[in-house]
């Protein structure tokens, strides 16, 4: 029937002004089915605006644009049902309870209500199931806001930080949650600030920038690309800053608690301190998702 | 599968319970809307409650030769039950017994007596008829066989004058309404769009017209309730609103008054961006019209500038339009007029808020 596998998502040049203020300038990339994507930026980078034309919530000014095979603008019922939208943790109805908001979300759909109490069980608020939304708290607020995404078993789910202001132990078991929504096949497309977030979530992160995407690829392949070196340390006291100047390395620190040693080549580095016994409280740390994000966007504060 | 304008009926179905269950389960809202109201109806009914006075005021107009017999013969006696005004304008004198100043005008025309008192209060106007046709049989039985007897004719004043409850009663549930209606859709409206309940909704299968039509249910659903409340309330004995024939016209008006001001609500969440201007917006828009439409102050005792700038208030339409069905007597076409005022302007205001409409904050 389908003559070709369509993408998820396939966004040619798209474009968008808000009078003098380029939002969106011209940015192209394509979504696969079954993928979990990123958009990383700062603020005011164009991520949120090209979301929105994506799910349908604004026009473009210019460019193609397909989700699942359709346009989704003007708003396309057809499409609608397809994709499911995180949003905030409070786009709620007023003092119902996480069972009732989930249900009400449900109908809208067509959805029944036994699913609604499944999907409630899948993201682990059965027991919260009475407790008003405004009394829930962040991480369980932040589940049942990803469960109302999708009661209705959406093909393409869009997701907002869903991680913004959670505890650790939150975040975890809300990445074990994306990870899973997306392992059943759905495709997952999400925006966040957390580097870790999505170095550890995503098959393929777009860097966006100034309405522009900088890069694009799979978070390891750009962490390789950056010429970052790699970051040696171990416990102060054993060895001299003199010593650690194997062949190959850079700077040299020793702040009194660890000692640092930047280099390209890490091996001969390694082999030279094992050679020594000096590895107590030894760390290796390579250039993150973080490095990539900041090499791009710059390191300047901006309010 | 879906209808072009309402979606699925199941949809509605839900989202009417969500607004329902949730209006239902916020207390500051069931106290503004109904407890509030309620207690100044109860307070205002109770303050203004026409005690029907010891003494009853006549305005004797003319000379009433009867009358001055009557007070000389027993000054003491007459003077526990009335006291006496005299005058020339019998047209003002009338309009003083409208308006329930006076209770009732005497005049004499030969050997009859010409009595004119307002129904308003019926105990007054009992203690009128039955004060004065004693007089005349006293003046009958000292005359004696002597004359022809004298004649007593009573008639009421061209009656619209109005109990305190009746104007009180439409008055304060006017503002009742109005208030429900405009601070429910404003701040449904800026709420939703903060949270991004309604860019969510936009995101779902839903038609807009099930949204609107789920929260304009529950408006109506609520004003109707207010409806209910202030009538059981104010037709008890103690406060005395006396219903006319019909009254139910006040059931259109109420309505389409709902209508109205939440076609005002929805302008004033168009234009807000935070549920605090909202209020504060809603605020200025319905509290000086309160005063001016008639719903705190009655216009029938009102200054002339005052009504002059009363026909400026939607308020006033859906005030004077209940109290003329169901406080005056006045037949159910007499609403008519407002009915059609109310949901002019809910037509002309809904289009002007969708000129103005924002799905988003930003």
């Amino acid at each position: 029937m389908v003559t070709t596998m369509p993408t998820a998502i396939s966004v040619r040049g798209l474009r968008k002004s808000y009078g003098p203020v380029v939002a969106v300038g011209g940015v192209s990339f394509d979504v696969e089915l079954g993928e979990f994507f990123g958009i990383l930026g700062p603020n005011g980078a164009g991520k949120t605006t090209t979301l929105e034309i994506v799910e349908g919530l604004r026009a473009a000014d210019d460019g193609e644009l397909s989700v699942l095979g359709l346009a989704p603008w003007p708003r396309n019922p057809e499409l609608l049902p397809r994709i499911g939208v995180q949003l905030q943790a409070s786009s709620f109805f007023e003092r119902l309870t996480a069972r009732e908001q989930i249900r009400t979300f449900a109908s809208l759909y067509g959805v029944p209500a036994r699913r609604a109490d499944q999907m409630l069980e899948t993201v682990g608020l059965t027991d919260s199931g009475a407790v008003r939304a405004e009394k829930l708290s962040g991480g369980q607020a932040q589940r049942l806001s990803i469960a109302c995404a999708l009661v209705h078993d959406p093909e393409l789910v869009f997701m907002d930080e869903p991680t913004g202001a959670l505890d650790p132990q939150a975040r975890r078991n809300l990445w074990d949650l994306l990870r899973q929504i997306n392992a059943d096949g759905r495709t997952v497309v999400l925006t966040t600030h957390h580097m870790d977030e999505a170095e550890t979530l995503c098959d393929r992160v777009a860097i966006m920038d100034h309405g522009e995407i900088l890069k694009l690829g799979a978070p390891a392949a750009l962490v390789r690309d950056i010429d970052s070196p790699v970051r040696i340390s171990i416990e102060s006291g054993q060895l001299t800053a003199a010593d650690a100047r194997f062949p190959g390395v850079g700077d040299v620190a020793d702040d009194g608690v660890s000692l640092t040693i930047a280099t390209r080549e890490p091996a001969p580095v390694l082999a030279g301190l094992a050679g020594r016994r000096a590895l107590a409280g030894l760390r290796v740390q390579g250039a993150t998702l973080e490095d990539v994000f900041l090499d791009l966007t710059g390191r300047e504060y901006r309010a | 599968m879906t209808g072009p304008l309402l979606g699925r009926p199941l949809a509605l179905r839900s989202l009417s319970r969500a607004m329902f269950v949730g209006f239902v389960r916020d207390r500051a809202a069931l106290v503004f809307s109904i407890l509030i109201p309620v207690l100044f109806l109860v307070l205002f009914g109770s303050i203004y409650k026409s005690t029907s006075a010891a003494k009853i005021s006549v305005i004797e107009v003319g000379r009433v030769a009867l009358l001055d017999q009557a007070q000389a013969a027993a000054p003491a006696q007459l003077g526990r039950i009335m006291t006496v005004a005299h005058s020339t304008d019998l047209a003002a004198s009338l309009d003083a017994v409208r308006k329930g100043t006076d209770d009732a005008v005497v005049q004499q025309r030969g050997r009859t007596l010409v009595v004119r008192y307002s129904i308003a209060d019926q105990t007054t106007a009992g203690i009128v008829q039955a004060v004065f046709s004693s007089i005349v049989q006293q003046a009958d039985a000292a005359a004696a066989g002597r004359t022809d007897g004298y004649q007593l004719a009573t008639s009421q004043v061209e009656d619209k004058s109005l109990q305190p409850i009746q104007y009180i009663a439409p008055g304060l549930l006017g503002w009742a309404i109005a208030s429900g209606g405009a601070f429910g859709a404003a701040i449904t409206l800026v709420g939703w769009r903060q949270t991004k309940l309604l860019r969510r909704l936009r995101l779902a299968p839903v038609s807009v017209g099930s949204v609107v039509l789920a929260r304009v249910g529950l408006s109506l659903v609520l004003a109707l309730v207010q409806l209910a409340v202030f009538l059981a309330i104010a037709t008890l004995p103690y406060f005395g609103l006396r219903l006319s024939a019909d009254w139910w016209m006040a059931i259109p008006v109420v309505l389409c008054g709902t209508l109205a001001f939440m076609s005002i609500g929805l302008l004033v969440g168009s234009v807000s961006t935070s549920q605090q201007a909202a209020t504060a917006i809603a605020n200025v828009i319905i509290l000086p019209m309160a005063f001016l439409g008639g719903a705190f102050v009655p216009l029938d005792f009102a200054p002339a500038w005052l009504r002059d700038v009363s026909y400026a208030m939607p308020l006033r339409y859906l005030v004077t339009g209940m109290q003329n069905v169901m406080a005056r007597g006045e037949g159910a076409a007499s609403a008519l007029p407002a009915i059609g005022i109310l949901l002019g302007l809910a037509a002309v205001l809904t289009l002007v808020s969708v000129r103005a409409f924002r799905w988003d904050a930003v």
